[in-house]
């Protein structure tokens, strides 16, 4: 048998595989996640823990506990000095002045022509201090894009990707397990007025853990509540090793890209490579209303264009569920009697639905919810229906 | 296991008289990941060796089943198809996917050989 899938592991449509550059990068954590008994994958340029099992009970445990990630594949950019506000402006969709400090905001870096060259989230951690998250494998295309952008602005950009470890704590039960963590305690000075049971969705907050500052966001990319936490390389390991003394009485296994993928996808959630890319504008990915938001006054790189928006016959993202087990993946078609009227990007058998999902990009004409179309799933025709998103909304 | 000879493309064959029981391996099955859906050709199918015969499908990827030999298939494990799981969890065991009568028997990987094929 052969693997056939060219989305099996990795974030760009080409794909890893063993036969991909060797120089992979490692984690501050591929210690910490090699003795939990990981198998790694190739993650946009990163050596990073696919499943540490089985991924299936990866999955489920994210969904009924909590499941420990090393994102630490992430890129992460610091933003400061007098101007960072107006630099983020002119730089990207969001209207980043606008944003109070101690929260965050999904937002997109977008080329002239309204094209993604990355989705990002931007935290406000004080007054003209930034942190910008983006896809390990656009952490070049965004270092340039940024590094171009902020000429003439009175602003500082830092990459913050070698000094920076990313953990994921993702599940119903993620706030008990960091509230259960020995020496992971409030930083006063830099909690701004939060606390663990209090912070919002889409905020942050500073921590300690053994005294070493780490910011704190409840934030993620599983569908569930959940947080991620960013701290220094150095003291990575012992947090990862401290969650999981914490969190294992509670449910905390460590889970890996594999169950990621299948909870974003559950979760509607775009992954870059797939639903979003260079020649595909916002609007047509469902995310009009980032980019640009109603609110924000000030130009931005892809303004214009994402302002006039996409062509009237442009394909649109939608939601594909069908039944039985098996799936359409990515780079199927997606066919309305004998014409092709679409391409999925992501798919799967739904762990927790128990039915075939996918993301498709199909004729407006066909994408209202309720239309029936075919999946075309290696030869045999599979009938889908068009749903709404999410597949999968938590329980609030 | 010391009497089961393997494939290229990752299968084990274990041969009794002139039928084969024909899975894939432990190790193909951890690159999978969880299986989910497992399609196979009914007994009574002829096949021909190098062909693709079935696919495999964990949450993440899709792998083909291809014939290791020339034959007519015997029986197709139901108990896989009903519960995908046991490729990953007996792969050579419970887990196996089909019993061909064959015609005559292709030169194939000891369990050495394979091995050597695996080592990263």
């Amino acid at each position: 048998m052969t693997d056939t899938d060219p989305t099996a592991s990795g974030d760009t449509p080409d794909g890893p595989g063993p036969d991909a550059a060797p120089a992979l990068r490692r984690s501050p954590l591929h210690a910490a996640t090699t003795a939990a008994g990981a198998s790694f994958t190739d993650f946009g340029g990163w050596d990073m823990p696919l499943r540490y099992g089985s991924d299936l009970a990866e999955h489920h445990a994210v969904r009924q506990a909590a499941g420990l990630f090393d994102i630490s594949h992430m890129a992460e950019f610091g933003v400061g000095g007098a101007q960072a506000a107006a630099f983020l402006d002119a730089a990207l969709a969001a209207d980043v002045s606008a944003i109070a400090v101690s929260r965050a905001k999904y937002t997109m870096i977008l080329a002239e022509d309204g094209g993604v060259i990355d989705d990002l989230i931007v935290y406000r951690n004080a007054e003209d201090e930034y942190l910008v998250v983006a896809n390990a494998g656009n952490h070049d295309a965004v270092a340039t894009a940024l590094g171009e952008r902020i000429h003439g602005f009175e602003a500082t950009l830092t990459d913050a990707t070698d000094a920076l470890a990313l953990i994921a704590v993702q599940g119903p039960v993620a706030r008990e397990i960091l509230a259960a963590t020995d020496e992971l305690e409030h930083d006063d000075a830099k909690a701004i007025g939060h606390t663990l049971d209090t912070l919002p969705y889409y905020a942050c907050m500073g921590m300690t853990f053994q005294g070493r500052p780490l910011l704190v966001a409840r934030t993620g990319y599983t569908g569930e509540d959940g947080f991620e936490l960013y701290v220094d390389a150095a003291t990575a390991p012992l947090l990862w090793d401290a969650l999981l003394t914490a969190g294992a009485p509670l449910g905390l296994v460590p889970a890996g890209l594999a169950a990621r993928d299948t909870l974003r996808l559950e979760a509607g959630m775009p992954l870059y490579g797939h639903e979003l890319g260079l020649d595909i504008q916002p609007a047509q990915a469902g995310l009009g209303r980032i980019a640009p938001p109603k609110t924000k006054t000030a130009d931005f790189v892809g303004r214009a264009a994402v302002g006039a928006g996409p062509a009237a016959d442009a394909r649109v993202l939608v939601g594909l569920a069908a039944e039985g087990r098996r799936a359409g993946r990515a780079g199927y078609a997606v066919l309305d009697g004998d014409a092709t009227v679409g391409e999925i990007t992501s798919g799967a058998l739904s762990p927790t639905l128990g039915h075939p999902i996918a993301l498709a990009f199909v004729d407006p004409a066909v994408a209202a919810v309720g239309q029936t179309l075919d999946l075309d799933v290696r030869g045999s025709r599979i009938p889908a229906r068009v749903v709404a998103l999410p597949f999968y909304s938590r329980k609030k | 296991m010391s009497d089961l000879k393997y494939t290229a493309e990752h299968e084990w064959v274990a041969v009794d008289g002139d039928v084969a029981t024909v899975g894939i391996t432990a190790y193909a099955a951890d690159k999978l990941g969880d299986v989910v859906y497992v399609d196979l050709p009914a007994a009574g199918s002829s096949l021909a060796s190098g062909a693709i015969v079935g696919e495999i499908e964990s949450t993440k990827s899709v792998g083909e089943l291809f014939a290791p030999v020339d034959g007519e298939v015997v029986e197709a494990n139901q108990a896989v198809i009903d519960d995908p799981s046991l490729v990953n969890s007996d792969p050579t065991g419970a887990g196996w996917m089909i019993r061909v009568r064959f015609t005559e028997l292709p030169t194939l990987l000891s369990a050495e050989e394979y091995a050597a094929l695996t080592a990263e």
